[in-house]
């Protein structure tokens, strides 16, 4: 009877392997920012280069920083459920026009909108990487004290703003 | 005239001449320590390539980072420590050894005894079930009768 057993169970645990193997993403990588304070910078503004964008600024707020460009292909699919946020008012949410050309990321706010307060030009894409950012579009929650609370990884969903985003932005602006 | 135009044609090659893009890889002992390094790192985009070998824009970004930490003069470790802090150990080929990666770095030689150590119960219990042969006298003159017999042949 052993004999038959084992190697039954054997297989089944491999197969429980191998399933949930199949439903994790190999490219989200969890992020070690999260619980660290959000790296500083000084950008120019997207819309005024003459002028600068610090997170340092937004201490005391709870804010939403959206890495986009407008050469990112699902940055559309979640732009619309931004300005959607947006016009709500329940969170002011910051962009990171990352790796993008002036012209084009202006275009892309005229057609589709702009949801953002302010969006910042990392050209260069050097505080991307001081973000852990390595796919666009990113969304970070930050809160008062300017720590990073939650890192979404692809684009923002209805669903993962319901569940997930706005419930932790409400929690956050109950603490001091 | 005619010489002088076929020499000024044979030196238009050198004005061909196209420097690479300089960037700050200038530096060839420098760009070969950041390979080496780069070799050790994965490219996050990229699933199973190292930062040196691929040609994702983002592995470009961060051997640029990683080339200008180096001529800032941080070491390796130092730069191997930063990227972790922003992508995670996931940016290493090389798991660290940690708690959760205790059954990636010893699983297979747990394995390897678990399975050895089944072999070799099973073989002794084996060798103590099969009963030692023993021959009657007459068994053993067949026997006997029979590999003289093969002798001959």
């Amino acid at each position: 009877m052993m004999r038959f057993i084992l190697p039954f169970v054997i297989f089944i645990v491999l197969a429980g392997f191998l399933y949930v193997g199949l439903n994790l993403d190999p490219h989200e990588v969890p992020s070690p920012l999260v619980g660290k304070p959000a790296p500083a910078f000084t950008l120019p503004q997207l819309h005024e280069p003459s002028k600068t964008f610090s997170p340092q600024d937004m201490k005391g707020k709870v804010w939403l920083l959206n890495v986009w460009a407008s050469w990112c292909v699902s940055c559309k699919e979640e732009h619309p459920i931004l300005v959607e946020l947006a016009r709500k008012n329940i969170v002011p949410v910051y962009g990171l026009d990352y790796k993008d050309k002036r012209a084009d990321a202006l275009a892309t706010l005229r057609e589709g909108g702009d949801p953002y307060v302010m969006s910042a030009s990392d050209t260069e894409g050097r505080i991307g990487i001081d973000y852990g950012v390595y796919g666009v579009p990113e969304t970070y929650v930050i809160d008062k004290q300017g720590i990073i609370q939650y890192k979404q990884i692809g684009p923002i969903t209805h669903q993962n703003l319901r569940e997930k985003i706005l419930p932790l932005v409400v929690e956050l602006e109950k603490k001091p | 005239m005619k010489r002088l135009f076929v020499l000024l044609l044979c030196l238009m090659p050198l004005f061909a001449y196209a420097g690479e893009a300089k960037d700050i890889a200038a530096d060839p002992v420098l760009e070969k320590r950041m390979i080496g390094l780069a070799e050790k790192l994965r490219c996050l985009v990229c699933q199973n390539e190292s930062l040196a070998s691929s040609h994702a824009e983002l592995a470009e970004d961060l051997r640029r980072e990683v080339r200008e930490q180096m001529s800032k003069g941080k070491n390796d470790q130092e730069i191997i420590d930063y990227l972790v802090s922003k992508y995670g150990d996931f940016v290493l080929y090389e798991p660290p050894v940690k708690s959760y990666t205790l059954l990636l770095w010893f699983g297979p030689f747990a394995l390897l005894l678990v399975a050895g150590g089944t072999l070799f119960f099973q073989l002794r219990k084996r060798r103590q079930s099969v009963p030692e042969a023993t021959l009657t006298v007459e068994a053993q003159q067949r026997a006997a009768a029979l590999l003289n017999n093969e002798k001959d042949i």
